[in-house]
């Protein structure tokens, strides 16, 4: 081409010169900028990562091509650990995955142990697990929500929903005596009872505090022009998409799929339950926000739920050879006092199986594939993340928009790398 | 069942186990229930069409991968499994898909079938060194840039081999070999009667026959290394030094421990004689 030899300069057909080979690049006119796609990264330490991301975005202008998300750099090898503890000494780790909601967690683990058993659990245990689920439900949420629309651009609201983030803390704190590692539910029920007053505050706290504080912070974000400019139309996710991609939890039911496994799998109460699923219906970032924003309003209303029903009775179950006797009683019975010893040095044996479980966590599905080979500890302990599956579809998500909605597409993700990464 | 787990239609495991024989055939080596869920065993070379077929056959319709889990048994041939959970939404039911392999086999890439499977299938390559056919971007996931060797390994140590800090001198963060401030402790409370198999300090000397006369008095040295060393440590031998003096009688000249006259030949038991508890020493 390069020795075809145009005359006629008057033309300027832009057809033409792509048969000509001529292209801005190699032949600028005066005022074109040459621009080529270049490469930045993002992260590891970036206050809108959410905690040590690093993505390697490609980019033309500000427009993303490409993104290749690096995780593990939080990565503590929690699995191999457990294979080296017995199952109780395991449970700690759960609440140090994703340290947002650390109940939700331990929630996943203890059923899977408890289905290897076959263990039966008393009814007051069920309920507390499925109240303090949602009260950690509520806690987890408020960090998202709050962190996405500061990732946005909006202040006020997040510093009213760390107000509710700390009240649920505090409750967590007078429930287990942690404020994040709780390490409450144990296989065969939870670890003690709670007092009544603590349950007439989180009452009075549910009819009164969180709907005022939260209705008035998500009223200021939910029908703002800003924040839906930025929002709507942002990462949209199509059913199928979502199905192959393997989302769970807010992300699936954005993308239209009304999905939870606490309602079509229930595990613990949550059968007993009366609530509804909020599901989108174009499945972009804005439609995440609102489902979750739904999902704390649900998670009140099974509270409240659990507080009206919430029978009295053992908190966990009376089989000796897998719950330690309290205490006190430790201190008067020799038969008490053998299995306490017992319980604490070599813990107990559970039977050879496999089992996957999942339960419905604040960000989706967070199973646990247990293989116990009918020793005290667990032969492997596989952990199935749900930022995995969410965070690798970062890249289709991603393309065609800008650099800035990066922040906004990952905030209405929800990630915790401290379960990411394991 | 009687735990509260995920209910979910558990009832129709036997039925899928049918489904599953019907649609796959041959290429199942068993289908079974377990504690309640379904495990299908299933051929490495063809595990991209069983899945497919477990994903579009009417009636089965797993249409999610939510995980793909590696597990290490160093006593099988074939050490490494790899397992699909598999869920159906419209059926709401669950599925293990189980796969075994070792270092040097791959399995077919099911990134055709799942997207998802791209990063589950990075993650057990960087645990295990599984390796997987077709997988394009098969990198390390969790572990650093440039990590040597697949921590989930069975005989891959807790503590791993290096350990990392910030050298001043390089004024960068570097890799050393690992160095422990103490032992590393294994604490195995299993019950002894119920199969322990550990031996624990000082059960090594109730497997030793007693050495005749007085024990000579171990140094702190050799109890130290009692603990540690199972080997039967020889007591030294008693000189036949007899001080100096070649004439004298030395102890180890008056036949004590030497046949008797009679040849060696115990004395016939008498059985009216009862022998006492103190042995004779107070008579």
């Amino acid at each position: 081409m390069s020795d075809t030899v145009v005359t006629d300069t008057a033309t300027i057909d832009p057809y033409v010169d792509q048969l000509l080979g001529k292209t801005d690049a190699a032949d600028p006119t005066i005022g074109d900028v040459t621009i080529q796609n270049y490469t930045i990264n993002f992260g590891p330490q970036h206050p809108a990562a959410h905690g040590v991301l690093r993505l390697v975005m490609e980019l033309d202008g500000e427009i993303i091509e490409r993104i290749d998300p690096h995780v593990g750099l939080l990565h503590r090898g929690t699995e191999k650990l457990i294979e080296y503890k017995t199952y109780a000494q395991a449970i700690p780790y759960f609440d140090r995955l994703d340290y947002c909601s650390p109940a939700c967690m331990e929630h996943s683990f203890v059923l899977a142990i408890e289905k290897l058993l076959d263990l039966e659990v008393p009814i007051r245990a069920q309920y507390l697990r499925v109240f303090f689920a949602e009260l950690t439900r509520i806690s987890n949420h408020m960090l998202n929500l709050g962190s996405h629309v500061m990732d946005v651009g909006a202040m006020t609201p997040n510093l009213w929903m760390f107000e509710i983030r700390e009240d649920c803390y505090g409750f967590l704190e007078r429930a287990t005596g942690a404020r994040m590692h709780h390490n409450y539910f144990r296989p065969g029920g939870v670890h003690q009872d709670v007092p009544l007053k603590l349950l007439t505050d989180i009452a009075d706290w549910l009819d009164t505090r969180l709907p005022r504080l939260f209705e008035d912070a998500i009223s200021l974000v939910a029908d703002n022009r800003i924040f839906k400019q930025r929002n709507v139309d942002i990462a949209t996710v199509s059913r199928d998409d979502a199905i192959a991609w393997g989302f769970s939890g807010p992300m699936i039911r954005a993308a239209g799929i009304p999905w939870d496994i606490r309602k079509s799998q229930p595990y613990d109460v949550y059968d007993r339950m009366d609530f509804e699923i909020p599901v989108g219906t174009r499945g972009d970032c804005y439609d995440r926000f609102m489902v979750r924003v739904e999902e704390v309003r649900q998670s009140a209303r099974i509270m409240k739920q659990c507080l009206a029903e919430m029978p009295e009775g053992p908190i966990a179950s009376l089989d000796r050879k897998v719950v330690p006797p309290k205490r006190a009683e430790m201190k008067q019975s020799m038969e008490a006092l053998i299995h306490h010893f017992k319980l604490y040095t070599e813990g107990y044996h559970v039977p050879a199986g496999e089992v996957y479980v999942a339960t419905e966590s604040p960000k989706g599905e967070f199973g646990v594939f247990l293989v116990a080979d009918g020793t005290n500890k667990p032969y492997r302990c596989k952990i199935r993340p749900t930022a995995f599956s969410h965070l690798q579809a970062m890249d289709f998500m991603s393309r065609g928009h800008m650099l800035a909605d990066t922040t906004a597409i990952l905030g209405a993700m929800d990630i915790v790398f401290g379960e990411c990464d394991r | 069942m009687r735990a509260p787990a995920p209910a979910y239609a558990t009832n129709l495991n036997d039925a899928t186990v049918d489904a599953i024989n019907a649609a796959l055939g041959g290429a199942v080596m068993e289908a079974r229930v377990r504690v309640g869920e379904v495990q299908l065993f299933a051929e490495r070379d063809s595990i991209v069409e069983t899945l497919t077929t477990l994903r579009d056959t009417p009636g089965l319709e797993y249409q999610q991968l939510m995980e793909m889990a590696g597990v290490d048994y160093p006593e099988r041939p074939e050490r490494f499994e790899v397992v699909y959970c598999l869920l159906s939404l419209t059926r709401n039911h669950r599925i293990q898909v189980h796969v075994s392999t070792d270092e040097v086999k791959p399995v077919p890439s099911v990134t055709g079938v799942w997207p998802v499977a791209g990063w589950l299938e990075r993650e057990i390559y960087d645990m295990y060194g599984v390796l997987f056919a077709g997988n394009a971007d098969l990198r390390r996931i969790l572990t650093d840039y440039g990590f040597r060797g697949h921590p989930q390994r069975k005989d891959f140590p807790l503590t791993g081999f290096v350990e990392l800090r910030y050298s001043e001198e390089e004024k960068r963060v570097v890799y050393q070999p690992v160095s422990l401030a103490q032992d590393f402790r294994t604490f195995d409370f299993t019950s002894p009667w119920e199969g322990a198999e550990y031996v624990l300090p000082g059960d090594e000397k109730g497997m030793l026959p007693q050495a005749k006369g007085a024990q000579t008095p171990l140094t702190a040295d050799q109890i130290a290394k009692a603990g540690a060393a199972q080997s039967v440590a020889t007591p030294p031998a008693a000189s036949s030094e007899a001080y100096g003096k070649k004439d004298a009688q030395s102890t180890a000249e008056t036949g004590a421990g030497k046949p008797g006259p009679d040849g060696g030949e115990p004395k016939p038991a008498n059985p009216d004689v009862v022998p006492t508890k103190g042995g004779g020493q107070n008579q």
